[in-house]
């Protein structure tokens, strides 16, 4: 099998702090990657710089196109990479806000991807978002509501929807329960795990919240400083961490 | 002559102005930012659309200023002034007789010919203002033709209303390029836009100039199962009797009487003088006829 990103060397500097640095991974089609550090330790860095967001300095992010074909989307064009950003991928951004436009509606959001792909029938585009809504729990009564009208977690369900729309491949998701209270944070995982496996989704997790990876990655990354410290299968990194970074990290987790 | 330079501006602003006109004409429908001068009028009164027409006169030229199709409001009136002032050029009210029109919020209704320019004047010339706030990202938006985000303005319209409630300012695809906001005139108006004459416009407070030369292809926007409209009242109008003009309708009184009349003043008048009359005003005829005897 091939794989679906292969990212060889990124490294991002800020002046001479180091953002995160020669990063190497292969992530396979229908595979979550979790990654995990503390705060600063490079996490968001690495996702921008892998969706495009950001410019690294050095390194290649090969992205399978659908005609099967490795590009590198670090030096392919930016109206290509703006094309693949609203098709094949799809980015969960921390804070729903950020992510959706608070001032259309919910049924807008939804289709504004569809839209931005040529969909120019009102009626189909209704459609999908009303059942893209359902997907995510949320009624059909509230696809004219805006997202203001919302409580966090359904914004994160839209915010989520509206992502998916166009059918990605790969999503990038950043601190995607943060903010949620605890029994909000469950619905909206099990809801994740549901849809990762139903659309063969792969996807690319940060996260300080282990317990978010241990549901969702099938392979997890810990990151220290901007370097990768420990990687490995999730179960096999959480139940028997290597590195120390890891073991504490491990460790601070609080035993209920 | 007074002691203004020929229409008010200096050579160099005109011939910048001017620079920016011919810019815009070469990629029609794209906004050519332009360094707008302060003119001796309010932003919003015109001082795009003035600079533009100051740009464009000459001393043979014959100009005709209207605003919502009116030749005798504020703002139509103090423009003709000012350039009869500052240009000492030839003014008139028939839209046959002009060479350059300027105009706010309408179209004539006669068709125009290839030797005559249309000038707009713009409030707010980019159209995806309302959906995107950031200039750096609209401009991003117009350079990679990433238009999407109009039709979620339009499904809004459809969501919110059961129809494509925008009457004015209705986006509209230029020559399968750009697309462009019209400067707020009703949808009416949009699908004479494919017109024999040059069409100018300016945006003063915004700086931007853009421009469409004669028979370009205008498309506005709109969903396959809610196809674009071009809208009007449903009435005759009451003084001349026209069917295929656009109307402003006139409350009359406290009873709820209201009549609907041409907004193009100078359309109503000829045809009036023509011998067409409308409904209201031939019975106000009849009675004046009535006294009379």
């Amino acid at each position: 099998m091939t794989p679906l990103l292969k990212v060889e060397n990124i490294s991002k500097f800020y002046g001479r702090r180091i953002g995160c640095k020669d990063v190497n991974f292969d992530l396979y089609p229908g595979e979550v990657m979790g990654i995990v550090g503390e705060s600063g330790s490079g996490k968001s860095t690495l996702l921008n710089c892998l969706a495009g967001h950001l410019d690294p300095d050095t390194g290649e992010v090969l992205f399978e196109m659908r005609d099967g074909a490795l590009r590198d989307t670090v030096t392919m064009s930016e109206p290509e990479r703006r094309m693949l950003s609203r098709t094949d991928w799809a980015f969960v951004h921390q804070h729903a806000r950020d992510g959706l436009r608070m001032n259309v509606s919910a049924g807008g959001n939804v289709g504004e991807r569809l839209m931005a792909v040529g969909a120019r029938h009102y009626g189909n585009i209704r459609e999908e978002a009303v059942d893209w809504l359902g997907r995510v729990e949320i009624s059909e009564t509230r696809v004219d509501d805006r997202p203001t009208q919302f409580s966090g977690g359904m914004q994160q369900r839209l915010q989520i929807a509206r992502n998916l729309v166009t059918g990605p491949r790969l999503v990038f998701m950043d601190e995607p329960t943060g903010g949620l209270d605890v029994s909000v944070q469950a619905r909206l995982l099990d809801l994740l795990r549901g849809l990762v496996r139903e659309m063969g989704l792969s996807a690319i997790i940060v996260t300080h919240d282990l317990a978010v990876v241990r549901l969702l990655a099938d392979r997890l990354m810990v990151m220290k400083d901007g370097y990768v410290v420990e990687t490995g299968l999730t179960d096999q990194v959480l139940d028997d961490p290597q590195h120390a970074y890891t073991q504490l990290l491990v460790s601070s987790v609080l035993q209920v | 002559m007074s002691d203004y330079n020929f229409a008010y501006l200096d050579e160099q602003t005109k011939r910048m102005i001017r620079r920016a006109i011919l810019k815009g004409l070469a990629i029609p429908g794209y906004q050519v930012p332009f360094a707008s001068r302060e003119m001796p009028m309010p932003y919003g009164w015109g001082t795009g659309g003035v600079q533009v027409s100051a740009a464009t006169l000459t001393p043979e030229d014959t100009l005709k200023v209207i605003d919502q199709g009116a030749d005798d409001t504020t703002n139509a009136v103090s423009i003709r002034k000012f350039f009869e002032k500052t240009a000492g050029v030839a003014t008139t009210e028939e839209t046959a007789q002009a060479s350059v029109i300027q105009t706010r919020h309408r179209i004539p209704e006669e068709d125009l010919r290839e030797d005559q320019i249309l000038v707009y004047q713009v409030p707010i010339p980019e159209p995806l203002r309302f959906l995107e706030p950031s200039e750096i990202e609209t401009r991003k938006m117009h350079s990679l033709e990433e238009y999407g985000l109009m039709h979620v303005k339009l499904y809004e319209d459809i969501a919110k209303h059961g129809a494509i409630a925008t009457s004015y300012a209705y986006p509209v695809k230029i020559e399968g390029r750009y697309v462009m906001d019209p400067s707020p005139i009703p949808k009416f108006d949009n699908p004479k836009m494919e017109m024999a004459a040059i069409q100018l416009f300016g945006a003063g407070r915004e700086q931007r100039i853009y421009a469409l030369p004669p028979y370009c292809q205008v498309v506005s926007l709109d969903f396959e199962d809610y196809p674009f409209e071009a809208s009007k009242a449903d009435h005759a109008c009451d003084m001349c009797g026209a069917t295929n003009s656009y109307l402003d309708e006139v409350i009359m009184d406290d009873a709820g009487n209201r009549m609907f009349v041409c907004s193009d003043t100078d359309y109503c008048a000829s045809r009036r003088k023509a011998g067409h009359l409308g409904a209201q005003a031939a019975a106000a005829s009849a009675a004046l006829k009535e006294t009379a005897a």
